[in-house]
Order: structure tokens, then sequence, then C-alpha cells
């Protein structure tokens, strides 16, 4: 396991209300290797952001983390003291949000929040942490660094703003990057930049990557491995090839379909009738039976664990039991 | 940057003049000059030749003209009821009100930011809760009642503080002052408790909730993120940010201290401009009343030209948009 | 298992029960301080309402006031009579019954003049926001130079004027309506605000673009459309502004401006207190004073439950 950087295993995620507990992340584990990059996809509220706040130690309250172990490095961290996990955020593990615009202070200069986080993390301080944070800016490819460093954040476009959150979140060299869905909030022509921005730095920093996203695309560039999330479990994990070529789970396979080809001729998008369980409405067994084509008789009754089959896993009875199954998938 | 500042003031002077047709549709129109200033025996022929001595028959806009004109020079008629210029009236008790309007804001801005802070950082403490309750109380008083209460406990009842007057004040140039002196001092806690208790209870509260809303927004979550400690996360980026919006509403709340000063001059029988405006509403002395009318809005108006341009240079999203518009 | 935290033990009616369970009167039950506030301002509230039948005395009626009974103490102290609960003033008024009478005036002033507030504030707002241009501009520029000030200089002002066209000869109950009137035109302009900003965001939308390209009329539009859409706002402003208009008439009253003591609010008989707090005689400043901060204070408390309730970023 230490050959992990980040090794996940059963969290479970829980916010109790007046009328229960709502579950919304179920039973997750997953590893990530060091410098791999990850993807982590779904539809909205499939619970991966809950489960990327839950590894930094951000769960707003009532959200809690029930169940299930965090480890970094092989050392666990789900169970730290605030301040301990305070000191790992930042310098063992940064993140990057959504938003640019919002993710930076409006009334600080970028410069000077980048100093405050050099300072805090390392030992630069003073001249020494401007001119490293001139170099990070420079890194993240900001024209103008020396100048611009001086800058607010609203004085920049919004591929520019990504950049410099890019350059606070790796600031102090992480082990772990969880970049939570880095490229929506962009327009299309800068979410390239971003990404290969993203993939560049990693590659170079030997920087291990969980990236969210909904948007297959970015996950088939940048990802060596991907996790498909459905009702705030893993249904399916294995390598980008294998998941986006040979999906296995009917709702990959779903997903898959969905996405519409240059080559084809279409008349009607393909889409995956019905629509994903709120987290206090998941139904008993496996949470897509109710939309799925291939559902039978266990499906109502057991939630089925993930199964290894070939190099991926996927949480689905059609792989359980039967060797037989190989025609049931697509 | 000068097209902003040039676009406020306009605004400014726009609100001036409006207020000066209401102070001088008053002071023409609802008062009768000519009436309070003879008595019942004089004739038909001397009220009509007063009335063209004073000016009264020509046309409106003249004498609107007049009017601004001598208020720029701070003539302001003589009072129905002291028969003194209404100028010297209000130049010897401007410093009181003054001084006590400042003391209030400080008080209530000293107490209330902290206490505010506090309050969003800790939501479940029990001090919270206590301060919350003080504070509603705080915002459920009316000054007047607040006034009573402090006397009767602390002068009646105590009797450690004197419950009217100023105390002994010296006079500075045409400014008099009671902070220099022990019982300018005494005199002045009860009033500037009263004038300020409404207003701290009111920053406490926005600055709570300003503040509880910014610690909710991505940039504190990005700060965290990024592993700062919670002093720098809190008291540097949480706090700058909360202070911003807070300080506008701050200023214009001097505005409004300087109005219930009224009330707090009279249960304390404190000698300002407040008592002096009130007993120009109870007497319907119009020049007095239209007088410290012009005089309040312009201390407003400046207020809020100096809020606004404060807001300018404190946040640099709309610094850099002023500059280019 | 969930937690036994609904209300589906209570056996009663099925619609009863999703009635108590709707987050709105679920949250009001668990805060047991508004629980506690509302009751505090029913009482009060009810006590004005029914004070013709419920007073011992009627403190306006002259007939019935003998100076002899004039500044007794509550019937708990030495010097007490029964007759009198809470003491007499100079006049030998009820304190008791005043407080009574005293509340129902405040509380008529303070409803009456936000009503005049809220209905002038919403029609200008949505003026404004429905004709934009000339019309709003104008409505606007008001609104701004009417916001310079604050409220209680404004209803100074509209006072002393309507004293100096009309004399000190006004009978009583033009009082009450000059009073109305300072502080209703003192508060307009949150109103007008808050609507006319919605008014915007609304008129922009297609389905009125398409209502009046069918040719229904504008006012019809406001009013079936974006009037229930801006009742939860205008809400919020209508309990800070009750609070605001009770504090502003009795300040008003205190300071000899308002209601006069022939028929006096609660701000009327503190005044009238005032004067006796020094020679010991403290119930005739007191109990009104404590029964106006009661009042107020459950009128905020209610209000702030009720703008968290509302407050859709809290839920």
């Amino acid at each position: 396991m230490t050959d992990f950087v980040l090794s996940v295993r059963n969290l479970r995620v829980e916010f109790p209300n007046r009328h229960g507990t709502l579950v919304a992340v179920n039973d997750v584990s997953f590893d990530i290797a060091r410098g791999e990059v990850l993807g982590v996809v779904g539809e909205t509220g499939a619970g991966k952001s809950l489960t990327a706040n839950a590894i930094i130690g951000l769960l707003e309250p009532p959200g809690r983390i029930a169940n299930g172990e965090v480890r970094l490095d092989g050392e666990r961290i789900d169970q730290l003291s605030p301040e301990a996990m305070r000191r790992i955020r930042g310098k063992r593990i940064g993140m990057v949000f959504q938003d640019p615009l919002t993710s930076l202070n409006p009334l600080y200069r970028i410069g000077a929040q980048l100093i405050e986080t050099i300072s805090v993390h390392t030992n630069y301080q003073g001249a020494q942490a401007r001119r490293r944070a001139i170099a990070l800016l420079n890194e993240v490819g900001l024209p103008a660094a020396e100048e611009r460093i001086d800058n607010y954040p609203h004085q920049f476009s919004g591929g520019m703003r990504q950049r410099v959150v890019v350059a606070l979140a790796l600031a102090a060299d992480p082990e772990l990057l969880i970049a939570d869905e880095p490229t929506t909030a962009l327009d299309v022509s800068v979410q390239a930049q971003i990404i290969s921005l993203l993939k560049r730095l990693c590659r170079e920093r030997g920087t291990a990557v969980m990236l969210i996203t909904h948007d297959m695309g970015v996950i088939a560039e940048t990802a060596d491995r991907m996790a498909v999330m459905y009702a705030g479990r893993i249904v399916e994990i294995g390598s980008v090839r294998d998941v986006i070529t040979k999906p296995l789970h009917p709702y990959s396979v779903g997903l898959m379909n969905s996405i519409p080809r240059l080559d084809s001729d279409l008349e009607t998008l393909a889409q995956i009738p019905g629509s994903m369980p709120r987290p206090g409405s998941i139904p008993s067994g496996c949470a897509f039976r109710s939309r799925c084509q291939s559902a039978f008789a266990p499906c109502a009754t057991l939630r089925p664990e993930l199964m290894t089959r070939g190099a991926s896993k996927v949480a689905c009875w059609l792989y359980g039991d039967a060797p037989a199954s190989g025609e049931a998938a697509q | 940057m000068l097209a902003f500042v040039l676009r406020r003031a306009v605004q400014a002077v726009l609100v001036m003049v409006v207020v000066a047709l209401i102070a001088f549709t008053l002071f023409r129109f609802v008062g009768d000059p000519v009436n309070q200033m003879v008595g019942i025996e004089t004739s038909a022929q001397e009220r009509a030749r007063l009335r063209q001595e004073l000016g009264l028959n020509d046309p409106v806009v003249v004498q609107f003209a007049r009017f601004i004109w001598a208020a720029a020079h701070f003539d302001f008629g003589v009072s129905y009821q002291f028969k003194q210029p209404v100028n010297d009236l209000i130049k010897q008790r401007f410093p009181a009100t003054i001084e006590l309007s400042l003391v209030s804001a400080l008080f209530s801005l000293l107490l209330g930011i902290p206490m505010g802070v506090y309050t969003a950082l800790h939501r479940d403490s029990w001090l919270s809760g206590f301060i919350l309750t003080v504070s509603l109380v705080g915002i459920s008083l009316p000054t007047f009642l607040t006034g009573i209460l402090l006397i009767f406990l602390f002068s009646v009842t105590l009797g450690w503080l004197p419950s009217f007057g100023r105390g002994d004040v010296v006079a500075i140039g045409f400014w008099t002052t009671g902070l220099l002196t022990k019982s300018g001092l005494r005199a002045i806690i009860l009033p500037a408790v009263t004038l300020g208790l409404f207003q701290m209870a009111l920053i406490m509260r926005l600055v709570r909730s300003e503040m509880i809303e910014v610690l909710r927004t991505d940039y504190i979550k990005f700060a965290r993120a990024r592993g700062l400690p919670n002093r720098i996360v809190n008291f540097g980026h949480a706090l700058k940010n909360t202070l911003v919006p807070v300080m506008t509403i701050a200023g214009l709340q001097l505005g409004s201290i300087i109005a219930f000063a009224i009330i707090t001059e009279t249960v304390f029988q404190w000698p300002g401009m407040g008592l002096l405006f009130l007993r120009a509403v109870q007497n319907a002395d119009i020049p007095i009343m239209s007088a410290y009318l012009l005089l309040v809005a312009g201390i407003f108006v400046i207020i809020n030209l100096v809020v606004d341009l404060l807001y300018v240079v404190v946040d640099p999203r709309i610094r850099i948009e002023a500059r280019s518009a | 298992m969930s937690a036994q935290h609904d209300a589906s033990h209570i056996k009663w009616s099925p619609r009863l029960t999703k009635f108590l369970d709707n987050d709105l009167v679920y949250s009001f039950r668990k805060s047991k301080i508004t629980v506690v506030a509302t009751l505090v301002a029913l009482v009060i509230v009810l006590g004005a309402v029914l004070a013709p039948w419920i007073a011992p005395h009627n403190p306006f009626d002259l007939k019935t006031l003998n100076l002899l009974d004039s500044n007794m103490p509550p019937v708990w102290a030495k010097g007490g009579d029964a007759r009198f609960l809470l003491g007499t003033d100079d006049q030998g008024r009820d304190v008791f019954s005043t407080i009574l009478y005293g509340s129902r005036l405040s509380l008529a002033v303070g409803l009456m003049s936000v009503a005049l507030a809220a209905a002038l504030g919403i029609t200008l707002g949505l003026l404004a926001g429905y004709s934009g241009g000339v019309i709003d501009t104008l409505i606007m520029r008001a609104a701004d130079v009417q916001l310079t000030f604050p409220a209680i200089l404004i209803a100074l002002l509209i006072d002393g004027t309507v004293r100096a066209l009309f004399g000190e000869s006004h009978d009583e109950n033009a009082a009450i309506w000059v009073l109305v009137l300072s502080i209703g035109l003192s508060f307009w302009v949150q109103y007008a605000r808050t609507v006319r900003s919605m008014t915007f965001v609304e008129k922009n939308k297609d389905y009125v673009l398409a209502a009046r390209l069918i040719g229904i009329r504008p006012w019809f539009i406001l009013v079936r459309h974006i009037l229930p859409n801006v009742i939860g706002p205008v809400l919020v402003i209508v309990t800070i502004n009750l609070a605001l208009a009770i504090i502003l008439e009795a300040t008003l009253s205190f300071l000899g401006v308002g209601l006069s003591p022939t028929q006096p609010s609660l701000g009327t008989m503190i005044r009238i207190g005032n004067n006796f707090l020094f020679s010991g005689e403290w119930w005739i400043a007191i109990f009104p004073g404590v029964t106006l901060a009661a009042l107020v204070l459950s009128v905020n408390l209610v209000g702030d439950w009720l703008r968290d309730a509302l407050n859709p970023k809290l839920r």
C-alpha cells in the first residue's frame, strides 16, 4: 500500500438531518499511485466532490465521515486533529476548485495570496518568497509575471485566473493534487490549455492527480485510470482505455453511448432513461437497477461489490458468478 | 476616477438642491415671515410694506436664489421663538451634538465590530447566544427608553453619573468641548451609551451576518484548502472582506446617529442642535427647522460622498472600474 | 432507522401531520424562543384589541377620573389599591388600563403606517420597475434623496409642517392620522427598491413578453405574476418595519409631537412617567416601558425567525 500516494477504503460520508441520515458517499474504495492521474466521472450529485472534500478534511458540518479510511503515503489522515490536517493541506495535498473567479479573494493581489501560501508552507520568506511566486507564475504560463503579480484577480481573464489557482495549489509542491471540475467554468478553448498545463506540471513534479469532472473528453486526454461514480458508489474503475472503449457496467455503457460521435449520423441523442436517485431515495440492491436494461434477479436485493474483471473492477451482478456473461456486456 | 468623483459630486449637489427647495418652501410658504415678526395691531398697510421690503413679492425663483445665497453665507434668518439669528443659535449648540455623536459612533464601532466577529466565528458558544440576545434587546429598545432606564439605574438609584447637562466645558476657538474636564467626561457617558446602543447592536448583527456569508465563500474554502492557519483565514481574509461593506454602512450610520441625537438630547437635556430642532418643531419655528434641515442634509450628503469615495479606495474592483470610467 | 424527529407519531389527520412537518412550521416549533415570543406578542395584541372589554377602567373618559386617586403605587406596594393593579398616574388614570389602551394605539399606528409604507412602496416599485425610463429615474432619485435621511427626521419634518400649517388646534383623531402619514412616508423606500429590482428581473422574462404580445394589459401581468413573487421579501421587510414603526411612534409621542396625553400611547405614558422617576413614582414610566420593550422584542424575534426560515441559502 505504500506504493500508493492515496489509499481510500470503504469511505462513507453521511449527512444527519431531522428526517434521518443521508448517505452521500457509500463504501468508496480506490487507490492512486505516485504520479498517476485518476479521473473520477459521474453526474452532479454522484458524490465526487464530497469524496474529495472528505479526503482533504473540508467536509462541512453536518456532513461527516462515518466510516472508512483515508491513507496518504500509508499513514491515516482521516482521524487527524484539525491542526495536523491543516498542515497536510496545501503542503501534501493541493486542491483546485471549479470557479476561478470565486476561488481568489478579490481584495488581495494575486502576488500577496501566493507569497502568503509560500511563506506558510516553505522556508521561503519575504523577497525570496516573492521571487518564488514569480517563478511559479512563469511555470503556469502567466505572461509578464513580474508586473502582473501585483494585479488583482478581476484583472485577469478566466483562464489566467485558473492558472493562478493552479500555481497556488502547487506552490508547496504537494504529492497529490485534487482537481474538482477545474475546467467546467472555462471556455472550451481555454479548457484545453488548462488541461495541458495540469498534465505537464504534474508529470514534471511527479504529482498524483485526482481529476474530478463530468467531461469525458477531459478524462480521455488526461487520465491514466478512471472511476465511474453513481449514487455515491464507484460502479466501475479501470484504465481509461478500457473503460471508454470497452465499458463493463451498464451505466458506463450508457454514458459512452450517449456521447455523440462526429462520424455518426445521429437523428436523436442516446440517453439513459430516468435519472440518478438522490441520496435520500437510493433503492435497495443496485442503485442503477431501475434504469438498467440488463437488470435481473439479484439486482433488486443484493448490492454488488466491486468485482475484478480483467484489469478493471466493476460493481455489477452481470460479472458476478457466471463466466458466460461475456455477451451480456454490449 | 475623476469622472466617478465628478458624477458623485453632481449627485450630491442635486440632493442638496432638492433639500434646499424643501427648506425654502417651508421657510417661505408654510411659515409666514411677516406675521411672525409683527404684532396683531400692525396695520395691513404696514404688513404690505414689510412684505415689499423683505422682497416677498418678488418672483419665486428670485426668492429661491436669494435663499440659497443667504444659506451659503450661513444666514438663516431670525428664530421666531428666540428672536435671535438662527446662525448664532446653531453655532452655539453644534459642538455639543457633534461631540456626542462622534463619541457614540466610536463606542458602537469599538464594541460592535469585535462582538460581531466573535459571534460569527463561534456560532455555538454560549457567549455568542448571550451577545445575540443582548443585541436583540438593543435594537428593540427605543433610544429614549434606554436613556430613561440608564438614568434610573445610574443616576437615581446608584447616583454614579449625572442625568442631565454637559458638565464643564472648555472653549477652543469657536468650539467647546466637554472631553477635557472630569465632569464633562462623566456627563457624556450615559448619553453616548444611550445613543450608541442601538447602532452598536445593528453593527454587531451586520458584521456577524456579513462574516458568516464571507466564511462560506469559495475563496475562504480555497484558503483553507491551501492549509493557511485559522488566524490568517479568519482575520486576514475573512475580516477584511467583511469590513468593506460594513464600513460603508457604518459611515451612513453616523448620519443616523446625528439624527437620533435629537432623542438623546431630549432625555438628557443635552444642549445640542437636536434639542433646538425639537423645540422648533413643537413651536413651529420655521427658520430653525429649515436651517437644521439644510445643515443636517449637508452633513449627510458629505458623509455619503466620503463613504462612496472610501469604497472606491478600499475595493480594488471598483477602483479599476472607476479609473476606466 | 430514522430518528423520530418528524410528526409521524401524532395520530391526527394526515393533512395536519403534513402541515406540522412542513419545513417552515417545523422550524417554528423547534425554536422555543420564537414560540415564546409569538405568545408574548399575542398576549399584548389580544390585550390591545380587547382593551375596551377587559380594561377595568376607561382612562380616556375624563369623567371617571378622580384626582384624589392620582400617583398611587401598584397594588402590592404600601398605599396600593386593588382597583388600580399597577398604580395610577398624575391624573388618576389606572396604569394597567392605560397600558391596554395605549398598546392598542401603538399597534394601530404601527400597523397602519407599515401598511401605508408597503402599499406606497410596492406600487411605486412596480411602477418604476415596469415603466423604466423617466418614471423610474424620478422615483429612484426621490428614493435616494429620502434615503439620505433617517426616518425620524422625515417624520419630525412632516409632523412639524402639518403643525405649522394647521396650528395646534387639530383634534386628537387627526394626530393619529398625521402620525400614520409621517411614519408611513418615512418607510416606503425599502419596499420600492426591492419590488423594483424584482420587477426588472421578471419584466424581461419571456412569459411577460409573451403576455404582452397577446395583448394582456400590463397591470394584470404585474399583479398576477410579479406580485406573488414579491411577497416573501416584502414580508421580511414588513417585520423589520413594524418594529421600527412602533419604536418611531413611541419616540415621537415621547418627544411630544405624537399622541397627546388625553389619548396616550405607550410612548406618551413614558413621557409623563419620566417626570416622576426622580420622585420615586417609578411605575408610571416603567410598566409602559416594559410593555413597549416586550412588544418590540417579540416582533423582532418573530421577524428574525421568519427571515431565517425564508432565507433560501440557509435551507
